[in-house]
């Protein structure tokens, strides 16, 4: 047996390693869904800090949800899923060593992607704008005619909102008490009041000012923007190395490598690509939709 | 010096003798070894860098417990000695015994029993060196900024709420875990992919189920550390509160995060431990394991309970006492398999030929020390004592017991079998039977004190401790000293060999498995035929060859593949 | 403990029943009313244990001597499976976890049911004390309970995770922020017991130590009463003092000339301080007065306005206290 790698005869490389192509094919192949099964348990982490959270109060998440753009949402989902379709396609064209639709099945992928950030960094600016961050920089404030009482009105809700009259409870900077300064005493005074809580620890429920409330602002509700940005980050973080990958896809294609009908690497990065889509489907449904 | 050993009869795989031209000289300069894609080299490294880590924690060990030696203060202050214990055990797990035995004997030896050039994806295997030298640096640089003083556990709120090196320390343990995640993912591929002709499953030898079992839990466990140090840099960077109780967050969610990786992770440390068990007591035993199968599914049995039971670390968290009840109960089921595998040990040397060697030496240490450590599990499994011993030194001295006197003693003895077919020399036996002696002893006495101490009350991480305790803490910092001593004596005669030992026969100690049919060490290609497995502890397939000064096999061609090349 | 009497003790113990009052070779004393079942648990697996570590261990010695390797003499033929042995061997200790498992379990269902007419003692961790609520209000450092009699804790901590830990009592509960944990314990015998943290908090987590002291019958209620009137049986500087090491005052403010989250009050009675509006105050009863009611009003330069106020959680008497032991001449908290 030969000690190098060798070509199977249509210029196809094997490595040295590898008995044949086929090996080495289902090696990768393998490969690729066991990192594949790394990334759900990853990303599994946090979903599991979401379910702890929703369930513990609910009221919460139904609160802060009101707060995305259902349409965006929907839209990044129906990019996400022709992003997947054109990676699939691509992988078919190298499979058949049609370079050229090869190209254009990549490079409408990352356009896909690209537009899927886009849309990313127009619901995170005003997010930021609005001071609805995560809990540590949680400070929301909403520019309409009314700073002084601080009201939610209908149109604050992105999503269209079918709340009427909410009322904002002032979270005052200091909400967040940094917990090396917090009072040794029984005194929690520096600790936002519970909804539900455990006894001596709830504080007094926050006074609904001027006109009818139909929901309060819960308590915690920052909770729900750290969540939202811990799992949409990491979601973003990986779309972007997925369009890393795309990148270097297009550059291999263009140096021939995929000439030979060797077309494991699009393949896998076709497999990574429809996981996160998958992920994202999951986020869609857990933070906008319900 | 190379004394020509003439291609003898029966090694058909030997087409030349001696090392001349090896793995180890073959490519030469820095940079072929930093840029390699063999596995041989790969494992070189990582055991230069592992030991390293061995030594910088063995540091930190010898010096928290010379602060120990007096109830006050000895010499540091508090601050510092709550560095010392942290960065001993981050160095310890992170660097040291999580990539441990995969990373270096697993690496180094896992293509040779299957008979293959390689594992299944050497570039993925070149990263994951790469990423352990980059996770090991940003330790290395959070040391040098102040260090760190968590605890290896870095509980919330202390450790989002302390000043010290607390990111660089996390992000570096965050990139050892891909480094660690890369290892098992090509583990796994290379076992279920390049097994040689002849070996199913059940005809693997054991230490492949053992870094196979292993293999799988680094690779499901660890992305969920991976996630809790992502979190706790994000609370610690940006504020995200989901630890902190002020910003609505729960603290405790850490620790379920935390133990949900590191409870598997510490069978991550002792299966592959068991796994050279296997060789070692077969082999100078002189005899077939006992009880294959089962000794095979109980690593598989454990990597899988390892999951159900993390909650066994958190039973005075405040979680409910159903869920304490689930996961005590859980706790004695991962005990059983381990047992198994013991009782199974003991029966392959009934009626053997049993030599001491270093390697037998070492395993019949880790069948003493390991009985200890699994049975001192028992008290900590069970709900009531547990209440007592949690966070005592009685815990203390049981994870000692089981990763240092379980997975470390089994690697020591890992290291002196594999020694002649990694380097191509043999060590001096005396002087490694007077360390094994050292460190044995230099052990008992070290930590056996501290589960009397642990169960009379002395709480762990303690700087300060009441002068009830003071006898017990001298009688473990002596025995620590007897360790470094013999440690220090192992490499000694180690680096000897490797200028001024005997050059080591193909198959010194007589074992059955594919490693020893290829020189010692191995050709750079591994082997010169395609290999065959047979049944890889039919120990009578061989014979020892004095001309050789190692064993041959009785019918070299039963190990060949049926395929052309055969002279 | 000397090396005499450590020594003494490991030759009487080990060997032979153990003796409650003074502990054994692997116990403290057993002063509560779980501790006896506990340590029946202990040495039943412990029994066990030494059972089958001895077996393991002179099985192998037996069968290193006896089948040493000999000259020219292979193994003997032997079974390498044999399937009676390897259930024998697995279903014996799946019957013994099950009953380690099963007393483990009632003993721990005992430690987390406190009796109804429990005496509740409120606790606070904090780094690094911790201070204990009577239910008259009044706070110490130290836990006085009456003997015979059960006694409910319920714990929480002002910053990081701590730990409770009695171990004459075998009681241990973490102390967690942000919510109540509860333990429970009767003890069973007057005595002085230490109480530790067992969870890591920082730097002077092993400083952190309380006692836990059991009165005798009919002692504990008139050692409260006293207790709680310290306000009159002390000096106002001794008050001071206390209130000042129990209240939380040392958790921000120094009495060793370092400044913490607040300045050192070593010394401060008197002292000219630059506030953060700009004005310069000299510190008198006055402006330690309104320090303590109103905190935030004015702020030492350099120093963020982050006191709590202890409006209605101190007393006018106990004001002055803290005034008075401010005022002595070394305010430094007295030597245990």
């Amino acid at each position: 047996m030969a000690d190098h790698g060798h070509d199977r005869g249509d210029g196809l490389r094997v490595e040295h390693h590898f008995e044949n192509a086929d090996q080495q094919y289902q090696s990768a192949k393998l490969g690729m869904w066991i990192f594949l099964g790394t990334e759900i348990l990853f990303f599994g982490g946090l979903f599991v800090a979401y379910s702890v959270y929703r369930a513990n109060h609910p009221e919460v998440f139904v609160f802060g949800h009101h707060f995305l753009d259902k349409g965006l949402g929907a839209l990044n989902t129906v990019i996400l899923i022709c992003s997947s379709l054109t990676a699939a396609w691509a992988v078919r064209a190298a499979q058949l060593r049609q370079i050229g639709m090869l190209k254009l099945m990549l490079t409408l992928t990352m356009l896909c992607a690209f537009g899927f950030m886009g849309v990313k960094t127009v619901e995170y600016n005003s997010k930021w704008k609005h001071g609805l961050l995560w809990a540590g920089s949680y400070e929301p404030h909403l520019d309409h005619t009314d700073p002084a009482t601080d009201l939610i009105h209908n149109e604050d809700f992105e999503d269209g909102g079918d709340i009427e009259g909410v009322d904002a409870v002032e979270t005052d900077e200091s909400g967040t008490a940094d917990v090396e300064s917090a009072p040794t005493d029984t005194d929690r005074s520096a600790i936002d009041p519970a909804a539900v809580g455990p006894p001596g620890l709830a504080g007094p429920e926050p006074e609904a000012e001027g006109e009818e409330a139909l929901e309060i602002e819960p308590a915690n509700a920052q909770v729900y923007f750290s969540i939202y940005f811990l799992m949409t980050g990491l979601h973003g973080i990986h779309v972007l190395a997925g369009i890393g990958a795309f990148i270097w896809l297009l550059l291999c294609a263009r140096r021939g490598d995929f000439d030979t009908g060797h077309f494991t690497r699009v393949d896998m990065v076709a497999l990574y690509w429809h996981v996160v889509d998958l992920i994202w489907i999951y986020l869609f449904l857990l933070l906008y939709l319900i | 010096m190379a004394e020509e050993i003439s291609a003898p009869v029966g090694v058909a795989n030997v087409d030349h003798a001696g090392s001349d031209d090896n793995y180890l000289n073959h490519g030469k300069g820095i940079l072929s070894w930093l840029f390699t894609l063999d596995h041989k080299r790969i494992g070189v490294m990582y055991l230069v860098a592992i030991l390293s880590s061995f030594f910088l924690g063995g540091v930190f060990a010898m010096l928290l417990r010379s602060e120990l030696w007096t109830a006050g203060q000895t010499i540091m202050t508090a601050d510092t000695y709550n560095k010392m214990f942290t960065l001993h055990g981050a160095v310890m797990i992170f660097l040291f015994i999580i990539p441990g035995i995969p990373a270096t004997l697993g690496n180094f030896v896992l293509p040779l029993m299957l008979g293959a050039k390689d594992v299944a994806l050497p570039r993925l295997n070149l990263a994951s060196f790469w990423l352990w030298l980059t996770g090991a640096s940003f330790a290395v640089v959070s040391i040098i900024v102040g260090a760190v003083d968590t605890g290896w556990t870095f509980y919330t709120p202390y450790s989002t709420t302390t000043g010290t090196a607390v990111i660089s320390m996390t992000l570096g343990a965050f990139i050892l875990g891909f480094s660690s995640i890369f290892t098992g993912l090509n583990f796994i591929v290379t076992i279920h992919k390049m097994r040689p002709e002849g070996m199913t499953w059940f005809r693997m030898p054991l230490f492949l189920w053992g870094i196979y079992s292993t293999a799988i839990i680094q690779v499901l466990a660890t992305p969920v550390l991976g996630i809790t140090l992502l979190l706790l840099v994000a609370e610690r960077a940006l504020g995200v509160g989901i630890f902190d109780p002020a910003l609505g967050g729960d603290p405790v969610l850490y620790q379920h995060f935390f133990w949900f990786y590191s409870h598997p992770a510490v069978y991550i440390m002792i299966l592959p431990a068991m796994a050279i068990m296997s060789e070692l007591i077969s082999t100078f035993s002189g005899k077939h394991i006992f009880g294959y199968r089962f000794i095979a599914w109980s690593s598989i049995a454990i990597a899988l309970l390892s999951f159900l039971v993390w909650g066994h670390h958190m039973f005075t968290s405040g979680q409910s006492g159903l869920t304490n009840m689930i996961f005590s109960a859980l706790t004695f089921s991962v005990a059983i398999p381990s047992a198994v595998k013991v009782f199974n040990w003991l029966a392959t040397m009934y009626k053997g030929s049993i030599r001491l060697a270093a390697p037998m030496l070492y395993a019949l240490s880790f069948l003493f020390l390991f009985a200890i450590g699994g049975l001192t599990g028992l008290f900590l499994g069970s709900l009531s004592t547990d209440i007592h011993l949690h966070d005592t030194y009685f815990v203390v001295a049981h994870f000692h017991y089981v990763m240092f006197g379980g997975t470390v003693i089994a690697f020591l003895g890992g290291i002196h079998y594999w020694w002649p077919k990694i380097f191509g020399r043999m060590y001096s036996e005396r002087w490694a039977q007077l360390s094994a002696l050292l460190i044995f002893v230099g052990f008992n006495l070290t930590f056996f004190t501290q589960f009397v101490m642990g169960s009379h009350g002395m709480p762990r991480r303690y700087y300060n401790y009441l002068e009830q305790f003071t006898p017990y803490h001298q009688a473990s910092t002596v025995g620590s000293f007897i360790l470094a001593l013999g440690f220090l004596i192992m490499a000694g005669y180690l680096l000897h060999s490797l200028v001024r030992g005997e050059k080591a026969p193909a198959n010194p100690w007589g074992a059955a498995t594919l490693e020893w049919e290829t020189t010692s060490p191995p050709a750079y290609y591994n082997f010169k035929h395609d290999m065959r497995a047979g049944d890889p502890y039919d120990l009578d397939a061989l014979r020892f060859e004095p001309s050789l000064g190692g064993y041959v096999r009785r019918d070299p061609s039963s190990v060949l593949a049926t395929t052309e090349g055969v002279e | 403990m000397t090396a005499t009497h450590f020594g003494r003790m490991l030759l009487a113990r080990f060997a032979m029943m153990p003796d409650p009052e003074d502990g054994s070779f692997w116990m403290p004393p057993q002063v509560s009313t779980v501790a006896h079942s506990v340590d029946w648990l202990f040495n039943f697996i412990l029994a066990i244990s030494v059972f089958f570590f001895v077996l393991i261990v002179a099985v192998m010695v037996i069968f290193v001597l006896k089948y040493r390797r000999r000259e020219g003499q292979d193994a003997a033929p032997s079974p390498s499976h044999n399937m009676a042995l390897e259930i024998t061997w697995t279903v014996i200790p799946v019957v013994l976890v099950i009953v380690i498992f099963f007393f483990g379990f009632k003993g721990f269902l005992d430690m987390a049911t406190p009796p109804a007419n429990a005496y509740e003692v409120l606790v606070e961790g904090q780094k690094w004390n911790w201070s204990f609520t009577y239910p008259n209000g009044y706070v110490d450092e130290n836990l006085h309970v009456p003997v015979d009699r059960p006694v409910r804790l319920v714990m929480s901590s002002s910053d990081v995770i701590h730990s409770l830990y009695v171990p004459a009592f075998r009681i241990k509960m973490d102390v967690v922020p942000g919510r109540y944990s509860k333990a429970w314990f009767e003890a069973t015998e007057p005595g002085e017991y230490d109480l530790f943290c067992a969870e890591y908090c920082g730097t002077s987590h092993s400083d952190m130590l309380a006692h836990v002291i059991v009165h005798p019958p009919g002692e504990f209620e008139p050692w409260l009463e006293k207790a709680s009137n310290f306000l009159e049986t002390m000096s106002p500087v001794d008050a001071g003092r206390k209130l000042f090491q129990v209240r939380g005052c040392m958790q921000c403010h120094s009495m060793d000339g370092s400044a913490k989250t607040g300045p050192t009050l070593l010394g401060v009675f008197g002292r000219s301080e630059n506030m953060a509006d700009g004005s310069t105050i000299t510190v008198d009863e006055n402006y330690i007065r309104q320090s303590i009611l109103e905190p935030n009003a004015r702020v030492v330069a350099g120093f963020e306005p982050v006191m709590p106020t202890y409006q209605g959680r101190l007393k006018d008497a106990e004001i002055m206290a803290i005034i008075e032991y401010l005022k002595a001449p070394e305010g430094a908290p007295q030597e245990e």
